[in-house]
């Protein structure tokens, strides 16, 4: 039982920092009507700015500051050389141009930080591990993690429902042309949103380092994923992003943890593990493709 | 950084003057490897120790000047195709080395031998070129894979453990591993699970091993994903509680300094260490430190054996390129070693020694890995009976 | 979306600049083996076989994403399967054993590219069949989603290889030819990709290739005269599977090796990269995009190893300051000629 909740709260983490890359992701995609490969990018820069501070000064807070600067910089300096010359373009000119980026992010931090594999410790306050139910010890750094993707949701959530900025967002997610047509300055509109896409990249960076290596092409592997998440939340969709994201996270951590277990009733062990290994890489895409047939615009579709 | 290649070897013979060698152009090798991506620094080793063999003898090997053209194949089978291709036929190119991944040799390998080149392997040796494909063209100086593994699972008996929780990545090379540690683990196996590919987060493992509460841990995860999985490791509360045997490629120095104090107490087995007490050993190290101020890892001692292997060789023909010559060398495997014995088996992999290495707290505070003892004597490969050559 | 959008995709005559250009670059793709050897650079020749196979591949993603409008994130799936429907069939040749016990394999070309384009084409009629329900980014995505969940399949078939491939010891057999020498080999790849290019030309040109065009501009008007969209557009994504699946298939026999990469998503990227950069709905473009991308590479790896520094930036300025890609840029360059 405590193994099944153990997982659980794996689950929740995950899904928690899937959030905060595909927040960012929808909303640029949303508002803006990019597709943003690069995105992955900036959860890169955010996970070696962070290092790179941590390494030089030692400290926690300025580790953060600089990660997060450090992607939103990145973030808002690629959408004012690049992006914004391809707003009216076809979407593919915007894959072909954030593809390029992905190939400069990924040799400049090369060439700066060589290709050895950082590694960021654990705040000293937040190692270790904490005994929530008897027999169920949690790293704390974890539920950390879980607390502060929770807490910047609520945050977005209160931005996007409660402020000025987050109505011009809801309404340039749905209706775009109108918005301009309001008068609104929208190229700071846009850069704002792309500066915060980044920051929330960045942070969801710099909270992995420590649990993951820093190395150069990290984003990618998580990119798609992102990508599952916003498409199975509806894209545009803060509150799909969401959902989105425990879902693929929950999903994805139980078929790894519990799959192996039930198909070794069935066969012989090795076969059962290789299968099960197979069949749980393949889960969230089979969720995606049978959520797409069902309901084609996602869960929670923005535009409704 | 580099214009087309690395000519050490002209400089050195423009400097060398009247000597007869010297007058001769330079013998090309070629080096296949991967720069750039995750797996990048294990390329980059491998190249900076060949590089280091050729400039401790002034751009020479085996007394023979040679010329080193090193490009990038990106870990993409079919990008290390074409630079094989290129190297040998546009620049006639008859030894070449390099490659570090199993996928880029399977593309590339049956090319480079079947055109009649030599090709000497610094790192990937997967079990299909060492049994009935093996070729004699083809050298391996690091390992076969399995024996990594083997190595491995011998120590894990060895210190007496009874229950055994392993794990590895859903892919050729890890199940190869779970194959080698099982073929000498006499013990019995708790639980065996394939993680995934691209997976960095193992926290549903950590879950698993603790549930099942073996008597040790085995885990195959190079590079930047064996920091990772050591580090939730330690996360996790695990590191202390059950004990974890590793193979080489999971702990090198690289990954060792990035685990930080996470990793003391692990057991390694490995071919080489940075403390191996030989001549050769104390050579190599003291110039990796001081040309490039890092603690050299087992990728760049494969690097710098390979150079010496292809030294031998060039030093019996006299610096002349003939294939049949340059094999019947090398089969003698006349050059000392780093790792100290070293012969090559029938399938021409390595017949080696494998040892005990545990990472302890080094004198500036910093994790180093010790040599303890020995796990296996003259170790081959179980392919090597069904290879005729 | 103007009215004369539809007027402007009709074909014009074909005039004879155009076909006099057609010629000259035939004859240079003949011509390319015997100058590459007299300039002693004979591993040119499968480096432009590669192009070829690449131009193939990218060609019929062409036919989806810029004739169909059909963004497919997920063609990796047909190019890699078409590999492996060389290497299964090898296999089972070699040990002579057959296929899920029925279907004895074979080493002869002109039986396993045949295969290739069957085996891909029943695939792309599955997952088109399926995907064509959505449109947009779920369209993309769902494509991505069939040919991952390929990629997962054939890493844990460990029969096949698994993650480290097969290799294919002798390239496929044609007639008496020997396949493993390289100008024999590029002209299996020049004719394969004459006849492909031909083909798409035809199809763009006829009605139904103007059906195509009428859809993805204006889908509800094709509707509303009684065409139903959803079928042309399914028969183009199977008849663009088909196309690489072949391609795939000469892959694997021109590297002698088949592995998951080649389902692999990034693979896929590179496909849509030739496209876009060589110009999407064009149909040289995939060409010229293909040929640019594998040289860039090839030219820069040898160069510099901080080469994707170069590459990056190159892409970068193809896409902001070219419109249509290199094809574009090329139609520029002639004055007084539109970029179609």
């Amino acid at each position: 039982m405590t193994l099944v909740l153990e997982q659980l709260l794996n689950g929740l983490q995950f899904g928690v920092m899937l959030f905060l890359l595909a927040a960012g992701l929808t909303l640029i995609f949303g508002i803006m009507g990019v597709i943003n490969l690069a995105h992955g990018s900036l959860y890169m820069v955010g996970a070696y700015g962070a290092a790179f501070v941590a390494a030089q000064t030692g400290s926690v807070v300025l580790a953060i500051l600089g990660g997060l600067a450090a992607a939103a910089i990145a973030g808002m300096a690629m959408e004012l050389v690049v992006l914004r010359r391809l707003y009216a373009r076809d979407h593919l000119d915007q894959v072909l141009a954030t593809f390029a980026l992905i190939l400069i992010f990924n040799q400049g931090v090369t060439i700066l930080f060589g290709r050895q594999p950082l590694f960021v410790s654990v705040p000293p306050a937040l190692n270790g591990s904490v005994q929530l139910l008897p027999g169920l010890a949690y790293p704390v750094y974890r539920l950390a993690i879980i607390a502060v993707g929770l807490l910047v949701a609520l945050g977005l959530y209160l931005l996007i429902n409660r402020t000025r900025i987050g109505m011009l967002v809801r309404a340039g997610a749905t209706h775009r042309e109108m918005v301009r047509a309001l008068g609104v300055d929208i190229r700071l509109l846009y850069t704002a949103v792309f500066g915060l896409g980044a920051l929330l990249a960045g942070l969801a960076g710099l909270m992995a380092g420590p649990i993951l290596a820093v190395q150069v092409g990290m984003g990618e592997q998580i990119l798609i994923t992102t990508f599952v998440v916003v498409v199975i939340g509806g894209v545009g969709s803060i509150r799909g992003a969401f959902f989105g994201a425990l879902i693929v996270g929950l999903v994805d951590t139980s078929l790894r943890a519990f799959l192996p277990g039930l198909l070794r009733h069935a066969m012989t062990g090795s076969e059962a593990d290789a299968l099960a290994a197979g069949l749980s890489s393949m889960g969230i895409y089979l969720l995606m493709a049978v959520v797409l047939l069902v309901r084609p615009k996602g869960l929670f579709p923005a535009h409704v | 950084m580099k214009l087309r290649g690395l000519l050490f070897g002209i400089a050195a013979s423009l400097a060398a003057g009247a000597s007869a060698l010297a007058q001769q152009a330079p013998v090309k090798i070629g080096m296949i490897t991967t720069l750039s991506g995750p797996g990048g620094y294990l390329g980059q080793d491998i190249r900076d120790a060949f590089k280091l063999a050729i400039e401790m003898e002034g751009g020479k090997l085996g007394g023979v000047p040679v010329e080193l053209t090193v490009e990038d194949d990106g870990l993409k089978p079919g990008q290390g195709k074409q630079i094989a291709e290129k190297m040998l036929k546009t620049d006639g190119v008859k030894i070449l080395t390099g490659i570090v991944f199993s996928n880029v040799a399977g593309a590339t390998v049956p090319d480079i031998v079947d055109s009649g080149a030599l090709y000497v392997s610094p790192n990937a040796a997967p079990s299909n070129f060492a049994g009935k494909e093996c070729n004699e063209n083809y050298f391996v100086v690091s390992w076969q894979n399995d024996s990594l593994h083997e190595s491995a699972g011998q120590y894990a008996t060895n210190l007496g453990y009874k229950k055994a929780f392993i794990l590895a990545p859903n892919y050729q090379a890890g199940k190869d591993a779970l194959t080698g540690f099982k073929r000498m683990f006499k013990g019995e196996i708790a639980g065996e699970v394939y993680t995934r590919l691209d997976q960095t987060d193992f926290a549903p493992e950590m879950a698993q091993i603790r549930a099942a509460n073996p008597d040790v841990v085995f885990q195959f995860h190079p590079g930047g994903v064996g920091i990772a999985f050591l580090r939730q490791y330690q996360q996790a509360g695990l590191l202390g509680k059950i004990p974890m045997v590793l193979a080489a490629p999971s702990l090198d120095s690289t990954t060792l300094n990035a685990v930080g104090d996470a990793a003391v107490g692990l057991h390694v087995t490995s071919h080489w260490n940075t403390d191996f007490d030989n001549p050769a050993n104390k050579a190599f190290v003291e110039a990796w430190t001081k040309a490039y101020n890092r603690v050299p890892t087992y990728y760049a001692s494969q690097g710098y054996d390979t150079a010496l292997a292809i030294a031998s060789a060039l030093k019996a023909t006299g610096g002349k390129v003939d294939v049949p010559a340059l094999r019947k060398a090398m089969r003698k495997a006349d050059f000392a070693s780093v790792r100290g014995a070293f012969k090559f088996g029938p399938n021409q992999h390595p017949v080696q020694d494998w040892f005990a290495l545990e990472a302890q707290k080094g004198a500036d505070g910093k994790p180093v890995l010790k040599t303890v003892g020995k796990v296996l004597s003259n170790h081959s490969d179980v392919y090597a009976k069904d290879c005729k050559l | 979306m103007s009215d004369n959008t539809i007027e402007r995709a009709a074909p014009a005559p074909l005039a004879i600049g155009t076909l006099l250009a057609t010629l000259l670059l035939a004859a240079a793709l003949i011509a390319l083996p015997f100058a590459m050897q007299a300039l002693g650079q004979p591993a040119l020749v499968p480096l432009a076989s590669r192009v070829l196979i690449y131009a193939v591949a990218a060609a019929s993603l062409n036919l989806a994403l810029g004739f169909g409008g059909m963004v497919s994130f997920g063609h990796a799936a047909f190019f890699g399967v078409g590999g492996y429907v060389v290497g299964i069939l090898y296999q089972s040749y070699t040990g002579d054993e057959p296929f899920l016990g029925l279907i004895p394999g074979t080493d002869q070309l002109l039986i396993t590219l045949p295969a290739a384009i069957l085996v891909a084409g029943l695939l792309a009629l599955v997952i088109g069949a399926l995907s064509l329900r959505t449109s947009g980014v779920q369209f993309i995505m769902i494509t991505l989603a069939f040919a991952q969940m390929l990629f997962f399949l054939f890493v844990s078939l460990k029969v096949y290889g698994g993650d480290d491939g097969m290799t294919i010891r002798r390239r496929n057999a044609l007639f008496g030819l020997n396949t493993r020498d390289d100008a024999t080999f590029y002209f299996i790849c020049l004719a394969v990709a004459a006849v492909v290019f031909l083909l798409f030309w035809r199809i763009v040109r006829s009605r139904f290739g103007l059906v195509l065009a009428g859809i993805r501009q204006n889908e509800r008007r094709m509707a509303a005269i009684g065409i139903a969209p959803y079928r042309y557009k399914l028969a183009a994504f199977v008849i663009s599977g088909m196309g690489a699946g072949l391609a795939g298939a000469l892959m694997a026999n021109y590297m002698r090796f088949v592995s998951p990469d080649m389902l692999h998503w990034t693979k896929s990227g590179e496909l849509m990269i030739m496209v876009i950069l060589g110009g999407v709905g064009t149909l040289l473009g995939p060409l010229l995009g293909a040929a640019a991308l594998v040289t860039l590479e090839t030219v820069l790896t040898s160069w510099t190893e901080h080469w994707q520094l170069v590459l990056g930036p190159v892409l970068l300025l193809v896409v902001l300051f070219t419109q249509g890609g290199l094809n574009g840029l090329l139609a520029r360059l002639r004055p007084g000629r539109s970029a179609r």
